[in-house]
């Protein structure tokens, strides 16, 4: 049966994408300097972020709270490889360092990965998780790579400009950054490899049986998922100026698995709906007297009704309403959800000894 | 598995020779790091054995309270397969609301001038036993009110306690603010005791938690293995469905588990927040170290947890001091390579089974 090219599920899915890609296009005559900077760049670098945690969980099964870690590593090494205050300043060319940064990221993302591979689950979750933390407890106690001010005034590229008086320039590489990492992950799902890694999801022994080198894969997926991570590293300190232990300590680390629950952990376009809300909320909530600012406290309860209510997010909440939508309009009978593996029963997550 | 039996049957000889070249490498590396280490802490050792003695003492009684933190996180894990997030947080708690029952009851002068204790033995016990209930039952209440309907769903769980940490974290902050505060010691407790080698003496207080935490690993043994309760979280630990099916309250089961898992937070914020401190920075530090205890010593195992507390305590007291001068900040990352080791050579933790 084929279905046609034009259905009405599609258009909904379509049809808003496109707004908001044309209302991002336009972005810096559509809103003020500071909303755009500190709103939407905001949102897109941090939607690189929750894309690289998202883009692990729904391809390849593995939940990791290290990617808020792994992008301060690439932050950290690219601010210290160039002229700034703190740390201990090589002066290299800024786009020299930026790779320096992001190769670093990505070997020390192999090596975590390496090691984490083996494990499944909710232990690949802790284990990750002990790896961030230790990433900020690194940064915060050594003062020859940062101490806890972090580096300041880090020399950025000159296209970047300066991302306060002039903050278009930053925007529109963030944004075609974000689109990159996004077409670069659709193509590579469909890729052989991608096609092994969401095998590997689906049933790691089975993948084992045919042949695979299961933790070697999952092992260059985790690389992968660094590679993302240190774009948003990078962009993160073209952004800040700056970076220091407190920019990538278990709050972030929470803020960045909060965007992409927000906005569905298992859609990769949530990561940056998601940021886009979180930052949104963020800026809402510091102008106005809510419960004493408590910002931490509203994201906590949002949180947490998303995750007793939708576990899909947002994403979930709009893959519901085409549905029931696209059914008005074609009397198809409905089609099963897809089974997504966090409504497999619990004790049987894959083990391997 | 016949594959393993048929292993079994060889000498460990021959097993060894049937392995990947790779695993080999790796554990003759991590042999050969085992073994430096241990003739580095030696060589130092018989330098200033004073040192060596105090600072021993100082990682046997750290690893004494993380064992007692590790194990309520390893005690819920391993029952009901709940990675409980929170559980940093409820040490926290549990030393504020400490710390702040202590100030109300001697009217804020637990602490003399000069520094020494005036605080009664009930004025340490009382805020150590409201603390412990207080927090238990916050945990019970998360229990029941947020996870118990999410049985089986892992994730979701350690999202939902996420959460709750992040509300907690936000609110503790404006609520005892950010500044480190300590619990006086009783004061019949002797400041120091002496230990009768080269003249030595050591804080009184840091014996007793390591006291604690021995009777408490030994009361939660004997629970386990012992009583009836704990025949039954057994028999939970391996197969759940299959003890409700047998008639079994599994759910009062969960339910007492998690409030001693949450209480045995609580006694750790309250023995903690007394021998060091508490402070706004303990949810996530505590919520790591159980993490690495757990990590190393195998997921839900109490043997493991006591290990790995062991193996972290000493670690982290010996790495500030035995480093080379200039590199003692890179204290962390021995925490790191102990974690390492472990997992490139047993994935799932040295006592860890597969679930």
């Amino acid at each position: 049966m084929t279905r046609p090219a034009v259905t009405v599920e599609r258009a909904l899915w379509w049809g808003p994408g496109l707004v908001i890609l044309v209302a991002l296009l336009l972005g810096p005559l559509l809103f003020t300097d500071f909303y755009l900077s500190q709103v939407i760049t905001k949102a897109l670098w941090l939607g690189i972020a929750a894309a690289s945690l998202i883009f692990l969980a729904a391809y390849v099964g593995m939940i990791s709270l290290g990617q808020v870690g792994l992008y301060g590593i690439a932050g950290f090494t690219m601010a210290n490889l160039v002229q700034a205050d703190g740390g201990s300043p090589a002066a290299w060319n800024p786009w020299l360092a930026t790779l320096g940064g992001i190769v670093v990221c990505v070997g020390v993302g192999l090596f975590f990965g390496a090691i984490a591979s083996r494990s499944y689950g909710i232990y690949f979750l802790m284990i990750t998780l002990a790896f961030g933390v230790i990433t900020y407890y690194f940064f915060a106690q050594v003062t020859q790579l940062s101490g806890f001010g972090g580096v300041n005034n880090v020399d950025r590229p000159d296209i970047v400009s300066n991302p306060v008086t002039d903050p278009a320039n930053l925007f529109y590489i963030a944004l075609g950054v974000s689109a990159a990492v996004y077409l670069l992950v659709r193509y590579l799902v469909r890729t052989p490899f991608g096609l092994a890694l969401q095998g590997i999801r689906d049933d790691p022994s089975r993948m084992r049986a045919l042949g695979y080198n299961v933790p070697l894969l999952r092992m260059l997926a985790f690389g992968l998922g660094a590679l993302i991570a240190s774009f948003a590293g990078i962009l993160s300190v073209w952004w800040n100026t700056r970076i220091s232990p407190g920019s990538i300590d278990l709050t972030r680390t929470i803020d960045v698995l909060v965007i992409a629950v927000i906005g569905g952990l298992f859609r990769l376009e949530g990561a940056w709906i998601g940021a886009l809300v979180f930052t949104v909320l963020d800026n809402w909530t510091r102008g106005i007297d809510l419960i004493g600012q408590r910002f931490n406290t509203v994201i906590g309860a949002i949180f947490l009704v998303i995750v007793l209510l939708s576990p899909g997010g947002l994403m979930g909440i709009w893959q519901s309403v085409t549905d029931s939508v696209g059914r008005l309009f074609s009397r198809k009978p409905p089609t099963p959800p897809p089974l997504r593996p966090e409504t497999r029963p619990a004790g049987e997550s894959p083990q391997t000894s | 598995m016949s594959e393993a039996a048929a292993a079994a049957d060889l000498g460990w000889r021959r097993r060894f020779a049937t392995l990947p070249p790779l695993t080999i490498a790796v554990r003759v590396l991590v042999c050969a790091v085992v073994a430096f280490v241990l003739a580095w802490v030696g060589y130092k050792a018989a330098g200033d054995p004073r040192i060596f003695i105090t600072v021993g003492l100082n990682g046997l009684t750290l690893a004494g309270l993380y064992f007692v933190v590790a194990s309520g996180f390893t005690l819920i894990f391993g029952l009901m397969r709940v990675v409980n997030m929170a559980h940093g947080s409820l040490y926290m708690l549990a030393g504020f609301f400490a710390f702040e029952l202590q100030e109300r009851l001697t009217g804020g002068e637990a602490t003399s001038a000069f520094g020494t204790s005036e605080a009664g033995l009930g004025d340490w016990i009382i805020p150590l036993i409201v603390a412990c209930a207080a927090v238990g039952l916050i945990g019970l209440v998360m229990q029941q009110v947020f996870l118990r309907w999410n049985q089986g769903q892992d994730l979701r769980q350690a999202l939902i306690t996420i959460a709750i940490s992040i509300i907690i974290a936000d609110q503790s902050l404006a609520h005892f603010g950010g500044i480190a505060e300590s619990i006086a010691e009783p004061d019949i407790f002797p400041e120091s005791v002496s230990l009768h080698v080269y003249g030595l003496s050591y804080p009184f207080f840091r014996i007793f938690v390591l006291l604690v935490a021995i009777a408490v690993g030994l009361a939660l043994w004997a629970m386990i293995q012992r009583t009836r309760f704990g025949m039954v979280v057994r028999a939970g630990v391996d197969d759940r469905q299959m003890v409700s099916a047998l008639g079994i309250n599994i759910q009062l089961v969960f339910a007492v588990a998690f409030l001693i898992g949450a209480g045995l937070a609580g006694l750790g914020g309250v023995l903690g927040g007394t021998m060091i401190s508490v402070d706004k920075a303990n949810d996530t530090q505590y919520l790591l170290i159980s993490l690495i205890v757990v990590i190393i010593g195998g997921m839900g195992s109490l043997a493991g947890a006591a290990i790995g507390a062991l193996a972290l305590g000493l670690v982290d007291a010996f790495g500030d001091v035995y480093l080379p001068a200039g590199y003692q900040n890179y204290s962390v990352l021995l925490t790191f390579a102990l974690l390492v080791l472990v997992l490139a050579v047993r994935p799932l933790g040295l006592f860890g089974r597969p679930a």
